[in-house]
């Protein structure tokens, strides 16, 4: 028992790698891949850190053009092209940071979301970007000049190769004393701050940390689809990265990639769910449920924070330690 | 508008534009004196504001249109839909939550945000509606210096006097100070014998239908569409950051001034007026964290 996560990452793992061989469409697990990794890297602030950021799309997206701009027009090969995205997102996130740690709780998210709206106006308005089109046809070109990734299970590795590796590095980062601390500055801060932790220095790191991979995930997004787009940097991607998490579960690990797997699919496949859903309860309305992921989207952040707020992976925690204490009374 | 990049500006363009800021300054003072009513009793950022300012101007569209319902009586309806369609949605939703941490007031009313968004665009798409300016205020009248167009005139005035009305009741009368009594203490308030969460519904209901008179007033001059609140909610956020939710002036004064700060950026430089705002709560944030007028709890 004591086993159990180990067994389902490795489960997990094994399933990613044999996935391109029993039918999934790689570009979409891969788009899927990045998400999960954006939803991971937020998790790693709101989850074990407890600061709502409602400006991730900035990173998200600026790195995204950041990235394609340097593949691009440099002519970076891909994985400097990834490490400059990733920079990116950690400067971005710095001055955010540094900004938005002046002030607290819902302030924070006040000052991240307008932060961020200046970055996706900057985007709609400066030259590189290309504004409503964005930028289109960015090469996938050869990984350290050898490999090349216009091959699409080629490419898949690369990206299940990099996401494990972050996600390693998140899981990595909440066990260690560091983790430890920015837990214990989400319990209670004025308990972190009186037994002597420099709280806004520990809170700006975990900003930095999360922005740098959330721009990581962007690139990656970038290098695999070919294209970034204003999309990527609206507000309403801050908001898809929070309902990713809110719907896997706050705070755990496996949660944003439950989270991530379930909000892409459901955008992803609601108009067939809803011909689906007119087919078998005869209702025409639902035919037209794929226009209206908009609603969707909103109910499903309504019933989030009204009733499921452990989330799927939480809710499956409590399942399990139920039974688990109920084998034990036995 | 604001294209005239000239050096040598006429006077009359740049007071134009000074009363475009005010008008724009106007939305924003309602909408950030709601947002702080709200916040001060409720502690919710009710995100859903911007998506209630835009229902205020679409019903003032969709009266005239389907009911032949005029400007006028408009101006009293919406405000009075819109804030029982708030008394609701706070009996229903914002009630569940008040005990758990703030985040979840901003992530339950974006939710709120996108179904209401969501359901007025698969009605009406997202292209915009026009709606006339009322015959009794359409036209200019000739100061002398400029011509002033009567329904901007008009606005700024009628936003003026909601907001000092407001500030009246809350500051000025008993009502006010069982208000701001709940605002600082609700257990001792309803020890005394006050319905806390009837003045608590009744609260959200008033801020929302400020939102909506707010949309109201700009359904002639800004193009109506479901998405109109969008942007603007999050310029409202940061004015609200700029200027502290702390005190009832405060928003109000703050709303104001930014929308002449972003009216006189358009005369000079009019790539930055849409970010200005934002460049401002940056330099209030290095200066005075806590705000122009903060009181932060």
């Amino acid at each position: 028992m004591k086993n159990t996560p180990s067994l389902v990452y490795t489960l997990l793992l094994v399933a990613l790698i044999a996935a391109p061989f029993v039918g999934a469409y790689p570009v979409f697990v891969m788009k899927l891949m990045c998400f999960a990794l954006f939803a991971s890297a937020f998790n790693l602030l709101l989850g074990y850190t407890g600061l709502l950021s409602f400006g991730h799309a900035a990173f998200f997206g600026g790195s995204a053009y950041v990235a394609a701009h340097a593949m691009k027009v440099w002519g970076l090969t891909p994985e400097l092209g990834l490490l400059t995205g990733t920079a990116v997102g950690a400067l971005l996130g710095w001055v955010f940071g540094l900004l938005a740690i002046r002030r607290q709780g819902i302030y924070f998210a006040m000052i991240t979301l307008a932060l961020a709206q200046m970055v996706f106006f900057i985007a709609l308005q400066a030259k590189f970007t290309g504004g409503e089109d964005g930028l289109q046809g960015v090469p996938r070109g050869r990984l350290f000049g050898v490999i090349d990734l216009r091959n699409d299970l080629t490419m898949y590795y690369v990206v299940l190769a990099v996401v494990v590796a972050a996600f390693l590095l998140i899981a990595r980062t909440t066990r260690s004393p560091f983790g430890q601390v920015l837990k214990g500055i989400k319990e209670n801060e004025p308990r972190a701050l009186s037994l002597g932790y420099d709280v806004g220095r520990y809170k700006l790191l975990a900003f930095v940390i999360s922005a740098a991979l959330s721009g990581l995930a962007g690139s990656l997004k970038t290098l695999v689809l070919g294209f970034a787009t204003l999309s990527d940097v609206h507000w309403s991607a801050s908001g898809q990265v929070i309902l990713m998490t809110l719907v896997g579960g706050l705070g755990t690990l496996s949660g944003p990639l439950a989270g991530a797997s379930v909000v892409v699919l459901l955008e992803n496949k609601i108009g067939e769910l809803g011909h689906l859903l007119a087919r078998l309860t005869t209702i025409d309305w639902f035919n037209a449920l794929g226009e209206s992921v908009t609603m969707v989207t909103g109910l499903i952040f309504v019933v989030c924070v009204l009733a499921f707020r452990r989330g799927i992976t939480g809710e499956v925690i409590t399942v399990v330690q139920k039974l688990r204490s109920l084998s034990n009374a036995k | 508008m604001g294209l005239f990049n000239l050096p040598n500006l006429p006077l009359s363009a740049l007071l134009s534009q000074l009363l475009l800021g005010l008008v724009n300054g106007s939305f924003y003072a309602i909408l950030s004196l709601g947002l702080a009513v709200i916040f001060g009793l409720l502690n919710v950022i009710n995100f859903a504001h911007g998506a209630l300012f835009m229902m205020g101007a679409v019903l003032t569209w969709m009266g005239l249109t389907y009911f032949n319902i005029n400007y006028w009586a408009m101006l009293v309806l919406a405000p009075l839909a819109v804030g029982l369609f708030g008394v609701l949605t706070e009996r229903l939703l914002l009630r569940w939550i008040y005990k758990l941490d703030h985040l979840y007031g901003l992530l339950l009313t974006l939710g709120l945000t996108l179904l209401i968004e969501g359901a007025f665009r698969s009605a009406y798409g997202v292209s915009g509606l026009t709606y006339d300016t009322p015959d009794a205020l359409a036209g200019a009248t000739d100061l002398g210096f400029m011509f002033l167009p009567n329904y901007r005139a008009w606005v700024v005035a009628a936003s003026l006097g909601i907001c000092f009305a407001t500030w009246f009741v809350i500051e000025k009368t008993r009502l006010g100070a069982y208000l701001r009594a709940g605002t600082e203490n609700p257990r001792l308030v309803e020890a005394f014998g006050i319905n806390v969460p009837l003045m608590v519904t009744l609260t959200y209901g008033f801020g929302v239908a400020l939102a909506a008179f707010a949309g109201v007033l700009a359904a002639p001059v800004i193009q109506v569409s479901p998405l109109m609140g969008q942007n603007l909610i999050i310029v409202v956020f940061a004015i609200v950051v700029i200027g502290g939710m702390g005190s009832i002036m405060g928003a109000i004064l703050t709303g104001l001034g930014l929308g002449v700060i972003e009216g006189l950026t358009k005369v000079v430089y009019p790539e930055a007026s849409s970010t200005v705002v934002f460049v401002v709560m940056v330099i209030v944030l290095l200066i005075r964290p806590a705000g122009l007028f903060g009181k932060e709890k």
